[in-house]
């Protein structure tokens, strides 16, 4: 008999945890539950123990609710949280959120809505009336449209690759639209395959959508999977440079497309040298890996949430500053680009860089 | 009743949360915090850091040949944008909401 979740509720104070104890032992999945009056305590818990779920408060002394969370976001990305506050604080529920909270509930909805708030939390812990299995695994994009194809489902899977999104709707197993980067159609759908890493998502189906797609899945897969394979393995050196030379060409043209004066793709330290392209010197890898560190820095103080871009103003260009993997990119744009192009071009440079 | 006695004492005043900082500052090129509009509530000592690390970041461009005029940081939950001021600066700090439009602040 597979042994049931636990879940780990932690707030300073006692009586509360009492009576959260009793409410959430009526849960259908019967997990067991286990409580927590201080955040280092807990974290000793959640060391050695193996939690599903962590239900926290935000004020606790010494060490709050927010603290916990960036701590646990770091060190056990599988744990679900939920942050249960008594404050109604707007600024607080963002900063939840930002710092990697599934779900942000008030002590009082949650007594006036008791029945949504355990359906939550029972859908949190990944078993429901219906049946069906949900697990979490690495996979590789094409297996995972296979399996919607051969299981006949009717979805909306939701792809998403750093600030880029993409959507691929599914009726019983037939793939019949695709969207991503302002594309559409086969066009869009090849560009999703070329992401090398995201997750995913089902949302509900969208029968009425309009159909782009008529080729059949696997027609789409096999000649996808071609393409990709021509690109990966050139048969001689005089492929490989042609093949580099490719690769630098149409990076260039990425650029220009999007507007920009010159990107400079830095490795973290140690890791390789800086990918500068429309700039001679790399003088600025530095700074740009500096920069990151710092700002890092500062949020992790602040307890701001992650780091999402910096942007910068010197006398000649304008700078912009992302993260994508382990690497950092420094984006040149001309002074007088607007702030809403700035942002959004550069996540496409970013976002396409490697794929 | 006696369960509702048992909420009602559960929410009664509780140690704050850290509040993120909201107003403006200004650093000397030493990094010393010398005005700001910034609720006393909040640390000095974090504003000082905010600071010092806001010069950093010029510093650091200024060595690479490429002095900045202004600095965004924008994080999930917070924006800093820096204004450099003769090796000082003027530093905006703006908590982000999710119900309160994102600030859009333009170059000075």
């Amino acid at each position: 008999m597979e042994a049931p979740y636990k879940i780990l509720v932690l707030d300073d104070e006692a009586d509360w945890l009492e009576l959260c104890r009793d409410i959430f032992a009526q849960l259908p999945s019967k997990p067991e539950i286990r409580t927590c009056t201080s955040s280092p305590r807990a974290l000793g818990m959640l060391d050695s123990e193996s939690f599903r779920l962590l239900i926290l408060d935000l004020k606790m002394p010494r060490m709050d609710g927010l603290q916990v969370l960036s701590v646990v976001r770091r060190r056990y990305p599988e744990l679900r949280t939920v942050v249960l506050s008594g404050l109604e604080d707007e600024e607080l529920r963002s900063r939840a959120y930002a710092l990697g909270a599934d779900l942000f509930w008030l002590k009082n909805d949650m007594q006036r809505d008791s029945k949504m708030f355990m359906d939550c939390l029972e859908s949190l812990l990944g078993r429901d009336d219906d049946g069906g299995f949900r697990g979490i695994q690495s996979k590789g994009l094409m297996d995972i449209i296979q399996l919607e194809w051969l299981s006949r489902s009717s979805t909306v899977l939701r792809i998403t690759r750093g600030p880029l999104v993409g959507r691929l709707w599914f009726q019983n197993g037939e793939l019949f639209d695709a969207e991503a980067e302002g594309a559409r159609g086969e066009v869009a759908f090849r560009r999703i395959l070329a992401w090398k890493s995201g997750t995913f998502e089902n949302l509900p189906p969208e029968p009425g959508r309009e159909r782009t797609i008529t080729k059949p899945i696997n027609a789409l897969l096999l000649e996808s999977a071609q393409t990709m394979d021509e690109n990966a393995n050139p048969s001689s050196d005089t492929q490989l440079v042609d093949a580099r030379h490719r690769n630098m060409v149409w990076k260039l043209s990425l650029l220009v497309r999007e507007g920009a004066e010159f990107v400079i793709a830095v490795p973290p330290e140690g890791q390789g040298e800086p990918e500068a392209l429309g700039i001679q010197s790399t003088d600025l890898a530095g700074w740009t890996r500096h920069a990151t560190e710092i700002a890092r820095r500062l949020g992790d103080k602040v307890e701001a949430g992650p780091l999402l871009h910096l942007s910068a103003h010197s006398l000649e260009k304008r700078l912009a500053v992302l993260s994508a993997g382990k690497k950092s990119f420094l984006i040149g744009w001309p002074l007088d680009v607007a702030d809403q192009k700035l942002l959004e071009h550069s996540k496409r440079i970013v976002a396409s860089w490697d794929s | 009743m006696g369960f509702l006695k048992n909420i009602k004492r559960v929410f009664r005043s509780r140690p704050a949360v850290q509040q993120l900082p909201a107003g403006s500052i200004t650093v000397d090129r030493n990094g010393l915090v010398v005005t700001s509009t910034v609720s006393s509530a909040y640390p000095m000592a974090l504003l000082g850091e905010i600071g010092r690390e806001v010069l950093a970041l010029f510093r650091e461009a200024r060595a690479a040949q490429t002095p900045l005029t202004e600095v965004s940081i924008h994080f999930g939950s917070f924006l800093v944008t820096a204004r450099e001021l003769r090796g000082g600066a003027v530093i905006f700090l703006v908590p982000q909401s999710a119900t309160v439009p994102t600030a859009n602040l333009k170059p000075l």
